[in-house]
């Protein structure tokens, strides 16, 4: 049950992808515009070989790609899988959500009722204590 | 007056599940809600499900099984077996659904800061087939429930009053 679904095995790759912190950083570089490999490497202490690596493993799950620009090769990324992925855990959130936002309600009521009962053994005890 | 968190959902491993959201009560209160049926069949299951089922046996060993009904009629049963039972503070639960293969381990912690709770649920399903089947399933019923919500909004000329959740402070 559930094995094979196309959707469920792309979902497999992408979050495979994510799971590596280095690899999520270098998507977090991304997001803010193209770069080449040798820009990419720069902030992590790591060989080129060692960062294009990870490239690799992005660029299989089709979260990256290569622009055209011979001479650089810049990378970008690709929203699609990104997407899908978010999208994936938004629904997920959704079916949550709806239970906590009537469990807001409940505890308000709850806290009230308590502070009300609360306020009542304190009048009691103190009418209890004039006598 | 709503006082909404936000629900934050990640994958800390392949095989698991983690929900971060934070309530504006303390924590003996959000527990209670979570374990007595009575308070559970007031909030828990997706917008437009009732709960028609809520036996909660809350000893270690012991077990609760729930039923959920949707809008159009359909049930949704799962069960579970209590592992661990620490309150306020945590527990610890085995689940299966009727619908869906494999138990998973569910752990609830939750901390209280300034009359403020944080609830962390970990579900750590058998497989990572197993976790995307539900969450795919989770998908399902989230954007059908926005859709219901989106209706409600369109078509509510009389919005239904909040009861009576006037706030003391």
């Amino acid at each position: 049950m559930g094995y094979g679904n196309s959707s469920s095995g792309h979902l497999d790759v992408t979050f495979a992808a994510l799971a590596d912190p280095t690899r999520r950083a270098i998507l977090a570089r991304l997001a803010s515009g193209e770069a080449s490999v040798m820009e990419l490497a720069e902030p992590f202490a790591m060989s080129q070989p060692a960062i294009s690596k990870h490239l690799k493993v992005l660029e299989r799950a089709g979260l990256i790609s290569r622009s055209r620009d011979a001479q650089r090769r810049p990378r970008r990324i690709e929203g699609g899988p990104l997407g899908e992925a978010t999208q994936w855990l938004e629904g997920y959130r959704q079916f949550w959500e709806g239970s906590f936002e009537r469990l807001d309600d409940l505890l308000d009521e709850m806290k009230t009722k308590q502070a009300k009962q609360l306020k009542e053994d304190r009048t009691k005890k103190h009418e209890r204590n004039k006598k | 007056m709503k006082n909404t968190g936000t629900l934050k959902v990640t994958t800390p491993t392949d095989r698991e599940i983690m929900m971060t959201r934070e309530f504006n009560a303390p924590r003996t209160l959000v527990y209670e809600a979570f374990n007595k049926p009575e308070l559970l069949k007031r909030w828990f299951g997706p917008h437009c499900w009732s709960l028609t089922v809520c036996d909660v046996d809350a000893r270690v060993g012991g077990g609760f099984r729930f039923v959920m009904r949707g809008p159009d009629g359909r049930d949704m049963g799962m069960r579970g077996v209590y592992k661990e039972l620490n309150p306020p503070e945590r527990s610890v639960h085995m689940e299966s659904y009727d619908d869906y293969p494999g138990e998973s381990q569910v752990t609830s912690v939750m901390t209280e800061q300034n009359g403020m709770t944080t609830l962390t649920v970990t579900v750590l399903y058998p497989s990572k087939e197993i976790r995307d089947t539900v969450a795919q399933s989770g998908m399902e019923h989230g954007a059908a429930e926005s859709y219901d919500k989106l209706a409600e909004l369109l078509s509510s000329s009389s919005p239904a009053s909040a009861g009576e959740t006037r706030l003391a402070g």
